[in-house]
């Protein structure tokens, strides 16, 4: 598939709102893919949803498995030598999907059956739901 | 009086701003201006003629040039006015694009009206300008070269061979610098000893280069044409006329020392060269690791050994003093501490090497005798890890550059260390290959292609031990995937940095650096290896990373700025330059206290009272005014910007004529003032 770039910065912007990151000063070194506990279980790495929203191509990051599957751990962030705050802005994109959409990434009904220590049933409350 | 102004349109630049015929019809008005003119470009060559054609048909005695800063073509409009007959310092500069155009490019109507304050400024101190003429000051036509390695070496016997005498300071034991260390030289793979021994060698015998090795600068005083220059040379114990080189002292010293010209990987004796083609080919006796201290002698083991008795532990430092009338810095670089990259395991993994390290491990003359062994157990790796730009371009790290010959150097190591492991493997992490050079991509691409060699997009994020392997990981963004590699070593690529003392040294010489540390130029395009200190030159990395070939042009360029300044038996300059007026000045000493150059001295009248009085030496002068600053007495000023000529041009600003105010007379404080007053 040819993905047809047009001019669109409209979701970019409210992104750049939220988590105050410039994506452009992302220069794709990868380094942040390179380091990243989760990568193995992403469809997009990390320094591909930037690369993505950076050539325009905003909808693919809407749809990726990436955002969610992002731990927030800040290895990354620690890393990366263009001081990117990349944990931050994957942030940004779950709360933009979670802000529009208007419906939880997940049912906590569901996450309570399952013996979770209580801190991590509060991290995943306040990171994948409205 | 007879001023005439020219005002130029830089193309868009300033007219598509400015409203340029308004400018000419109100400048014409102003007092002392007999003529007003626009141009498209008066930079151009028509565009000069044209100003010296009016020059001449309206006998303009003084003129007024409103166009670009007078850094870009301030010169240029001098020489103009000088060859239709005018005094070059008769002219003035208005700023109407850096300081008008450019920065009110939405407001033209007030911009118009700032492009004519400026020239009311210019055209009134222009009106209280005097001829001048250059200042001539005594030349010492002798250089001196600050740092051994191959830029020195090259200005030194570009220099040299022009007829004129060269003080060469190196810091260490030997010249050669960091060419010395490396194997073989990209893209063209000759051995760099082989290339740059003879140089040395060359530069040593040279009649017109006194060498001093093992010596620093202690102190410079004066500025460009004749410098005081104090050269310290630590003691080598060991007398330079009688050694041979034999080395039967090294054999016979008990103590052993990691050698710094193999990066530590090798030893050395306590007595040592730091490698066999050492120029000079001179024992050197460290005392920081010698048995023997200053007051105690307990082991006499190298002077017993030593045929022509050339030992001596009783040397001591020497000071040379010199004059010379410029100074070419080549102190080259260093490489940023590994230690600083802990994520890839720098300073903590004996195996975690840098480039030179590395250099060394290839040379057939280095420490393994060319076989590569890893520094922990001295296996031979069967897999290295290259990884470029470990801490370049890296704000975070603090090198957001980029340092230029990594990306060759990496390339060139992965290749040699095929050819020395033809069973191992290579892999290259790489952000950007930047192979701009003669050559240099085909070498880059050579490299691709060989089996064993791959190149992978991205940046290592960690590096960190299992067992006796190096885990990797880094990425390909190419593939986007993340991946690991076992490996047996690391080679990291770190940023080159300005060598240890540069800063000191450029402090003393009042040269500027950049944030980084290097020195800079006074112009990155047009003058490229002049610093803005007049009389300083640069060669090699000490203004910016670079390789040889690189390092080589600019040092034989910054030789020929020094021959085309010896060229002349006089040091002609800009008389831009601290006046003291003797009627006025008191000797209070005020400005001989604020004059960063010391170009202020105190002297005695030769009347009855001996009062003092300011002398200004012209040589030493930079015209920077701070005297006419802290002067109370307005005695002393800077020629070209006298305080009548400057407030001349406030009050055409602020459209004011100055009022004399009485100020009451406080105790030590002035008579009288002049105030300014604005009418309403
Ligand atoms: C790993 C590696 C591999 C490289 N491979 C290549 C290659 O294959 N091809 C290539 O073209 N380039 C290569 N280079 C680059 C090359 O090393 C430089 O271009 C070159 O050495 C620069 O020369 P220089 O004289 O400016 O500086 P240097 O070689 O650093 O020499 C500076 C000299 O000044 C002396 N000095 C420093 N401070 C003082 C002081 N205060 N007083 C007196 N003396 C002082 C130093 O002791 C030294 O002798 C490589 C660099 C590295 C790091
Ligand atoms: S580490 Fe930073 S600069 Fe590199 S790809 Fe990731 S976000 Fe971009
Ligand atoms: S914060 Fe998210 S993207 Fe960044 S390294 Fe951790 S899991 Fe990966």
């Amino acid at each position: 598939m040819r993905l047809v770039l047009k001019k669109n910065d409209g979701l970019l912007k409210k992104i750049k709102a939220i988590s105050g990151e410039d994506i452009y000063a992302c220069y794709q070194c990868g380094m942040c893919s390179a380091g990243c506990p989760m990568g193995q279980e992403m469809d997009l790495l990390p320094n591909q949803v930037i690369r993505l929203l950076q050539i325009g191509a905003e909808r693919q990051v809407l749809h990726c498995r990436t955002v969610w599957l992002c731990a927030s751990c800040f290895t990354c962030t620690a890393r990366c030598p263009k001081g990117v705050n990349l944990a931050r802005l994957m942030e940004g994109v779950r709360l933009f999907l979670l802000r529009t959409q208007k419906e939880d990434h997940f049912s906590p009904q569901q996450m309570v059956k399952e013996p979770l220590p209580p801190i991590a049933l509060i991290g995943a409350l306040r990171k994948f739901t409205t | 009086m007879r001023i005439g102004v020219f005002i130029c349109h830089c193309g868009r630049n300033i007219a598509g701003v400015v409203d340029i015929k308004a400018l000419v019809d109100r400048v014409s008005t102003l007092e002392n201006v007999v003529y007003a003119t626009n141009e498209m470009y008066l930079c151009s060559d028509p565009g000069q003629r044209k100003i010296q054609e009016v020059i001449k048909e309206f006998k303009l005695d003084r003129v007024v040039v409103a166009a670009c800063s007078p850094k870009m073509h301030g010169a240029t409009f001098a020489r103009a006015i000088e060859e239709a007959g005018l005094n070059p310092y008769l002219i003035e500069i208005a700023n109407i694009r850096e300081q008008c155009s450019w920065v009110h490019q939405d407001l033209r109507k007030i911009a118009t009206e700032k492009a004519f304050k400026l020239i009311k400024a210019a055209v009134a101190k222009v009106a209280l300008a005097k001829p001048l003429e250059p200042v001539y000051v005594p030349l010492t036509r002798k250089v001196l070269i600050i740092g051994g390695g191959v830029a020195g070496i090259q200005a030194a016997l570009d220099i040299a061979n022009g007829g004129f005498e060269v003080y060469l300071v190196e810091k260490s034991p030997t010249i050669g610098g960091h060419m010395a260390q490396l194997d073989e030289t990209f893209p063209t793979l000759d051995c760099s000893a082989c290339i740059l021994t003879p140089r040395m060698v060359e530069a040593a015998r040279h009649p017109n280069i006194h060498l001093y090795t093992y010596a620093e600068v202690k102190q410079v005083e004066g500025v460009v044409g004749s410098y005081k220059v104090t050269i310290e040379q630590k003691p080598r114990y060991v007398d330079p006329e009688k050694c041979t080189g034999c080395g039967d002292c090294a054999e016979v010293c008990p103590v052993i020392v990691p050698n710094e010209f193999d990066q530590g990987l090798g030893g050395r004796k306590a007595i040592y060269i730091p490698f066999p083609q050492a120029v000079p080919a001179v024992y050197t006796i460290d005392l920081e690791h010698c048995l023997n201290t200053e007051k105690l002698i307990v082991c006499e083991q190298c002077y017993k050994a030593c045929g022509p008795k050339a030992i001596n532990y009783l040397m001591g430092p020497k000071e040379i003093e010199i004059e010379v009338g410029a100074i070419v810095l080549a102190t080259g670089y260093d490489l940023w501490p590994i230690e600083n990259l802990r994520e890839y395991g720098g300073g903590e993994y004996p195996d975690v090497i840098n480039g030179l390290e590395f250099e060394r491990l290839l040379c057939s003359s280095g420490p393994t005798g060319g076989v590569v062994r890893r520094p922990s157990d001295g296996k031979i790796p069967k897999r290295v890890v290259f990884i470029q730009c470990a801490g370049s371009r890296d704000p975070k790290h603090g090198c957001a550059y980029c340092s230029k010959i990594c990306c060759m150097y990496t390339a060139k190591h992965a290749l040699l260390y095929k050819h020395a492991v033809p069973d191992g493997e290579a892999y290259v992490f790489f952000i950007d290959v930047r192979a701009a050079g003669k050559r240099y991509e085909e070498f880059v691409q050579r490299v691709m292609g060989t089996d064993g060699i791959k190149y992978l997009r991205g940046k290592v994020s960690k590096v960190f031990q299992r067992n006796d392997k190096l885990v990797v990981w880094g990425v390909d963004t190419l593939s986007g995937v993340a991946v690991e590699i076992e490996a047996d070593m690391v080679v990291l690529a770190l940023p080159i940095v300005p060598s240890q003392g540069t800063k000191e040294l450029a402090q003393m010489l009042k040269a500027p650096t950049d944030e980084y540390g290097f020195l800079s130029e006074i112009h990155p395009k047009l003058r490229p290896v002049e610093s803005s200190m007049m009389g300083i030159y640069l060669a090699g990395a000490v203004q910016a990373p670079k390789d040889i070939p690189d390092s080589v042009s600019q040092a034989s360029a910054a030789a020929s700025k020094v021959l085309s300044l010896f060229s002349n038996k006089q040091l002609a300059l800009d008389p831009i330059k601290a006046e003291v007026d003797l009627e006025k000045c008191v000797g209070c000493g005020e400005c001989a206290k604020v004059c960063p150059f010391g170009a202020i001295t105190m002297k005695k009248r030769l009347d009855k009272k001996k009062r003092k009085y300011a002398e200004v030496n012209k040589a030493l002068c930079q015209g920077c005014g701070c005297c006419m600053a802290a002067c109370r007495k307005e005695a002393i000023q800077v020629e070209g910007f006298t305080l009548p000529q400057l407030r001349a041009q406030i009050y055409a600003i602020l459209d004011a004529k100055p009022t004399k105010v009485e100020i009451k007379k406080k105790e030590g404080g002035n008579e009288d003032k002049t105030a300014i007053v604005k009418p309403r």
